[in-house]
């Protein structure tokens, strides 16, 4: 068994939550820069140069580059291998969530119940999930999600015979109706298949892709593909404001499903779609 | 081209602001989002005075981060305005004149815009950071208990906003999309 110290797994964390929070990922600073490229509206143009300006400032003064520095979704894959030395590893995550969004100033978003809401004052509890793998690493992702993009996100259990259209325009469909909301452009997860619970999961863990992969199954390629310039064909553009560049990437997780089941989820991200990930 | 324009906001800038014109605000201008929004109005409805002059005012709907050392105000970029508008007409009723947030509005807002002579602003969602730049001083005036989301004057140079929504109704969301749709 390999030992990993309460203390580093905190520490560890905490640095990914301020690191995810002030720098955004290069993927998507080339993804802006592209859109910059080919956006035709002024406005939008103006607007993905404040968004790229935005992001420089992040980075060079460590400050968060979005104010809502989210929901910390914490995915972990740990070693079988592995075992947390001085105490549990959720435990671990949660402080070390307290201890980044604390000592790196980050703003403090999460209410104690749902509807009594009563904010936690350190931003925990973090949403943890966990794997066990082979070998004798921990491997964890920090995934800071903001309230605004989240609130535009959906699940809706098709019928088999919806099929890949049915799919399709679900997802489109749910990027018409989030307008400006989610701060485009966006960055688009789509799931399909698994159960209720797991593709709403897939979604948000399909954004863990980076922007500019190319999806390993050549038909869930071409769909992002397609998918990617209907979204586009919308006109919704940077900020809602109209224009060409709504989305930067769309990211489908295809699961296995039930033969009377066809789950199909959207989680949205905006511009900021933050995350990093450390392996121990 | 940008147009520069001071706080409070007269009737005469009111009505120089056209759907789509870039804007750099300076001056005070208020901040404000959901739990705030519903002391204002209790405060209005049980006769009380409010924590700053709503004649003229621009609400800014923003929940900042922290402000590390050094700072007057962490990062502060607009969050979604559709959760202030049930409160929103009763502003402008007592003299609100401008609105910084991001993303549509409900009817009764726009319907409130027009009949109180108020424009809707929009700031870029997510350059909090940029947007902080301009915020040249913060000071919590109500509700600090609310943390994030306490009153603060904010003293701006040169922020930058877009008019989506001028007092003649025209919407930017609607015009600019129906631009660029090619469906
Ligand atoms: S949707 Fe994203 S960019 Fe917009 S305010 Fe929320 S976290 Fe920030």
């Amino acid at each position: 068994m390999r030992e990993i110290a309460f203390d580093t797994v905190k520490d560890a964390v905490a640095k990914l939550c301020m690191d995810a929070n002030y720098d955004i990922g290069d993927d998507i600073i080339a993804a802006l820069k592209h859109g910059l490229e080919i956006e035709e509206s002024e406005t939008g143009k103006d607007i993905l140069k404040q968004i790229l300006k935005n992001n420089e400032i992040a980075h060079d003064e460590r400050v968060p580059s979005c104010q809502d520095t989210g929901f910390a979704v914490v995915w972990v894959e740990i070693g079988s291998g592995v075992t947390i030395a001085g105490g549990e590893l959720n435990d671990a995550i949660s402080q070390g969530v307290a201890k980044g969004y604390t000592d790196g100033y980050l703003r403090k978003s999460i209410v104690e119940d749902p509807l009594r809401r009563k904010n936690t004052g350190d931003n925990t509890p973090p949403i943890i999930y966990i794997d066990i793998v082979p070998g004798d690493q921990l491997k964890i992702t920090v995934q800071p999600k903001g309230g605004g993009a989240e609130n535009m996100s959906e699940v809706k259990m098709l019928t088999p015979a919806a099929g890949a259209e049915g799919f399709k325009d679900f997802v489109v469909d749910r990027v018409r109706r989030s307008k400006a909301n989610p701060c485009p452009p966006v960055i688009v997860g789509a799931a399909i298949g698994g159960t209720f619970e797991k593709c709403a999961m897939n979604a948000k863990k399909a954004q863990l892709r980076k922007v500019g992969s190319v999806h390993p199954d050549p038909f869930y390629a071409d769909m992002e593909k397609e998918l990617l310039e209907r979204i586009n064909k919308l006109g919704i553009g940077p900020q809602g404001l109209g224009g060409r560049v709504t989305a930067l990437a769309v990211f489908i997780e295809a699961f296995p499903c039930h033969i009377a089941t066809m789950p199909t989820a959207v989680n949205m991200c905006c511009h900021a779609s933050r995350h990093k990930t450390v392996v121990l | 081209m940008v147009k520069k324009i001071t706080t409070p906001l007269t009737e005469e800038t009111v009505a120089g602001l056209h759907a789509g014109d870039s804007v750099l605000i300076t001056g005070t201008i208020y901040t404000g989002r959901d739990l705030a929004h519903k002391e204002l109005v209790d405060a209005i409805e049980a006769g009380k005075d409010l924590p700053f002059d709503p004649h003229g005012a621009i609400i800014y709907y923003v929940g900042p981060s922290p402000a590390p050392p050094g700072k007057p105000i962490g990062s502060a970029g607009p969050t979604t305005s559709y959760r202030m508008d049930s409160f929103a007409p009763l502003l402008m009723e007592k003299g609100l004149k401008g609105m910084i947030g991001k993303g549509n509005r409900t009817q009764p807002v726009l319907d409130a815009m027009k009949k109180y002579r108020a424009v809707y602003f929009a700031a870029v969602g997510g350059a909090a950071a940029l947007i902080a730049k301009s915020i040249k001083d913060a000071r919590v005036i109500a509700y600090e208990d609310l943390g994030p989301e306490a009153v603060r004057e904010l003293k701006v140079e040169d922020f930058p906003a877009i008019v989506v929504n001028d007092m003649y109704g025209e919407d930017l969301y609607e015009k600019g999309m129906a631009e660029y749709r090619r469906e």
